[in-house]
């Protein structure tokens, strides 16, 4: 056991959460007092230990899944269900027919012929959601994962694309449309009953949005079935140890923003409001318990007289720590835009710590966006408004960084001074366009500082149409900036 | 270390190993024998644990190890803490963080004005003799830290809100929370009588310490499942019928699921059902749910979007 939870922590490392000695003691300590057979204990008595953080959860919770399914309790747990998953095509059926499977992928979509139909699978589907039967659940979600996923032993592909598989072919959407028209048959015959002959009433949009609510969490249930179904299986198939490598999602600040799925935005954006707002306090603070200023050489003086005369008590000018003026400027083209709209909603989420902020995002034309940012307490929605409204856009809305500058310093260069810091973001992929990096020249010998953050990998820079190293030349520093973490680091050293 | 061995009831096999693990302080006799005691122990003051709050409690006790509870406002951190003490019949010493919260607020602080009565009171005596007497027990006011470490009763520690302390305040809490005991320059050490169970809540407004993340067990309470929260407005709420609260709670789950400024928290949700209670609805629609949505939310945009939703005026449908 005690090797078991060795690797279990090592597992945890790798995947980046922080697991310290004495957590790892507490885990083994942890595992004296609580009753080994109770799985659902183990998994949350364990994470208390090991765990310090909520982001960090549902990271635990796979590694969790993963290594203790072969070997832990859960692996009994699912050889009996299918002793009891009331149809008779199961498990031996299920892992043999990869070829049955592929030919599926191919386009098919339809269903093989022997067992159990797809009809009657849709059917089973359609009675366990309408009960919320989860053993049910678990059965037709063993029977579609045998079906639909067409897994094939020893194929090195993620669990996703199985679910993708599975998921595809059971048409979840349809699904629902047919458990709401069942329910508005059902209430609109009750009231017929009820009062014999009235209007033929139906569900009110308020009920009928709680049942989807209803409905769409028992949906979610089921694909949470499937997935563990999946991951049980890749388990067997291959070892828990290769599969939690291959599996392995890090966790949303390190996420790599500029490849980054549409699920992974979604809780990136989520991660970001608390992180900004981290920030910002964490920098108040700093602020607020700064070294003390200058010794003030009268107000000394002064209060040495209660003294006699001797300087028993120093005094000190209040601190007044300049805040930098920064100004931004975001390539927001479709290859990085999502990544300079963290930016804004992070550097504006922490506008007081600067005197000033104006930003300026481009593609091909440039446009200055700071008044959206103006009486709005949620960043978000002035991003929301530069996607929509800002006119970036000269001649064919592709990257121009040459022709962005050149407009930027005609008609806003006036307005650099020696305390102004200038952020560049963009990946400077220019369409081999003119570099316009005079311009960068010009500000610098203007403003306080000129960063790039770019949030290319450092080996891609200056690949392909990438000028980063021309403008490198005129910058004070070119900052690698591919995830939260790191975007983080470098506001909180900027302000 | 501090605790008397009168842990009787465990095999000795148990005990002699745990002297072997010193760094820790050792327990005194469990409070709790399963985890599914104290999962009932709970239900009974009417706090409904999951597996996970019930799993933590227990192996708080067995450890003596604090609890770090984080989650959102609502959802009943603090309430843990106050049913738990119910539970065990200790009582409960609370300590409400704040900024600018120093050691003669949390830990100990000296009388002055009773010591400086002491020494005007007798001149004759000798400095040695009137310091030893004024930096004694009797000239010194316990705050709620040594006051839970003083006792002799059993004790449930609340620590509330410790994301709001600065950074190095939180080092005043590090020897309580690890070594159970309070270093006085004055006096000298003061342990523990009995080992209290702690429990810190914070809101997550800042990134606590490693160090005292690491000495304490960690949960993370969040917004209750449905079935959770049904059951919690059935004990909580007097008088309300198992249809409303079936409806409360699902409702509540729907306007969760939209992208609000403030989800709302589980005692706004008891507040909203006690209201429709007291204003004798039976059964919720779309009219009386907008009506009372204030209760629920507490921003105007959150309201109306919500309304909105409710209404079906979206084109989801």
């Amino acid at each position: 056991m005690l090797d078991l939870l060795t690797g279990f922590v090592g597992e945890l490392r790798a995947a980046g959460i922080p697991v310290s000695l004495s957590e790892h003691l507490d885990a083994a300590e942890t595992l004296r007092h609580v009753p080994l057979e109770d799985r659902e204990a183990i998994k949350y008595t364990l994470g208390a230990s090991l765990v310090k953080s909520s982001t960090h959860w549902p990271t635990y919770e796979t590694a969790f899944e993963i290594y203790f399914s072969l070997r832990g309790p859960g692996h009994a747990v699912a050889g009996e269900d299918e002793g009891t998953g009331a149809e008779p095509e199961s498990d031996e059926d299920g892992s043999s027919p990869p070829g049955k499977g592929g030919t599926q992928g191919k386009g098919q979509g339809g269903g093989g012929g022997e067992g159990m139909t797809p009809e009657e699978l849709a059917d089973m589907l359609y009675k366990a959601l309408l009960s919320a039967n989860n053993s049910m659940l678990q059965a037709v979600a063993r029977q579609a994962v045998s079906r639909y996923g067409g897994m094939e032993a020893g194929r090195p592909v993620g669990g996703t694309y199985y679910l993708y598989r599975t998921l595809r072919n059971l048409d979840l959407a349809k699904v629902m449309e047919r458990l709401i028209d069942q329910a508005r048959q059902a209430t609109s015959a009750e009231n017929a009953e009820a009062r014999h002959a009235g209007p033929d009433v139906t569900l009110t949009p308020l009920e009928e949005r709680l049942l989807r609510d209803e409905y769409q969490a028992r949906i979610d249930q089921l694909r949470k079935e499937i997935e563990s179904e999946i991951r049980r299986r890749l388990v067997e198939d291959r070892g828990s140890e290769a599969l939690a490598k291959s599996i392995r999602k890090p966790l949303p600040e390190d996420l790599d923003v500029m490849h980054a799925t549409r699920d992974e935005l979604v809780a990136l954006r989520k991660s970001l409001a608390p992180l900004s707002r981290k920030l910002a306090v964490r920098l108040a603070r700093k602020r607020r318990h700064g070294r003390k200023g200058a010794l003030d050489f009268r107000s000394t003086v002064r209060h040495s007289l209660s003294t006699g005369g001797v300087p028993v008590d120093p005094r000190f000018r209040y601190p007044r720590p300049s805040k930098p003026e920064i100004i931004v400027i975001a390539d927001i083209s479709g290859s990085v835009a999502s990544f300079a709209r963290f930016t804004l909603h992070l550097v504006h989420a922490i506008s007081s710590q600067f005197s000033k902020v104006r930003s300026f995002v481009f593609i091909d034309g440039i446009d200055e966006v700071t008044s959206y940012f103006d009486g709005v307490d949620d960043p978000s929605e002035a991003v929301h408004r530069i996607n929509t409204e800002a006119d970036v856009v000269w001649v064919d809305g592709h990257s121009d960084y040459g022709h962005a500058l050149t407009v930027f310093w005609e008609r806003w260069g006036e307005e650099i001074t020696p305390r102004t810091s200038v952020l560049l973001l963009g990946d400077a992929r220019n369409n081999y366009h003119a570099s316009g990096s005079w311009v960068i020249k010009e500000i610098r010998a203007r403003a306080r500082h000129v960063y790039w953050l770019n949030p290319e990998p450092r080996a891609y820079w200056d690949s392909g149409d990438s000028i980063v190293g021309e403008y490198a030349n005129h910058c004070d520093e070119v900052v690698e900036c591919r995830t939260l973490r790191q975007l983080e680091a470098f506001v909180g050293e900027l302000a | 270390m501090s605790s008397d061995p009168t842990d009787t009831d465990r095999p000795a096999a148990a005990r002699a190993s745990e002297e072997i693990t010193s760094g820790f302080p050792q327990a005194g006799p469990p409070r709790f024998d399963s985890i599914d005691e104290v999962r009932t122990g709970l239900a009974g003051v009417d706090y409904l644990a999951d597996d996970g709050i019930s799993g933590v409690v227990y192996l708080a006790d067995r450890l003596a190890k604090p609890v770090l509870v984080e989650g959102p406002a609502g959802t009943g951190k603090t309430e843990l803490a106050k049913s738990v003490a119910r539970l065990t019949g200790s009582r409960l010493i609370r300590l409400q963080c704040y900024e600018g919260l120093d050691e003669s607020k949390a830990l100990y602080e000296w009388n002055y004005k009773k010591q400086l009565l002491r020494i005007q009171a007798d001149s004759g005596q000798s400095w040695e003799q009137l310091e030893e007497d004024i930096f004694s027990e009797e000239f010194l006011l316990t705050r709620p830290l040594l006051e839970a470490i003083k006792s002799t009763e059993p004790v449930v520690l609340l620590i509330d809100e410790v994301d709001r302390v600065e950074l190095e305040t939180e080092a005043l809490l590090l020897e309580i929370l690890s070594e159970y005991q309070v270093s006085i320059p004055e006096l000298g050490t003061v342990r523990a009588r009995q080992i209290p169970l702690v429990f810190l809540t914070s809101n997550n407004t800042r990134e606590l310490s490693e160090a005292l993340k690491r000495r304490c067990l960690y949960l993370h309470i969040d917004y209750p499942q449905l079935d959770r929260e049904r059951a919690i407005i059935e004990t909580r709420v007097p008088g309300v019928s198992q249809a409303m609260a079936d409806q409360v709670a699902r409702i509540v789950r729907s306007i969760r699921s939209l992208d609000l400024k403030k989800a709302p928290s589980v005692s706004e949700t008891l507040d909203w059902a006690r209201t429709l209670v007291v204003l004798g609805v039976e059964s919720i629609d779309a009219e009386q749910a907008k009506d009372t949505l204030h209760i629920l939310l507490k921003y105007r945009s959150d309201i109306d979007r919500a309304s909105k939703e409710l209404a079906g005026l979206d084109t989801t449908g």
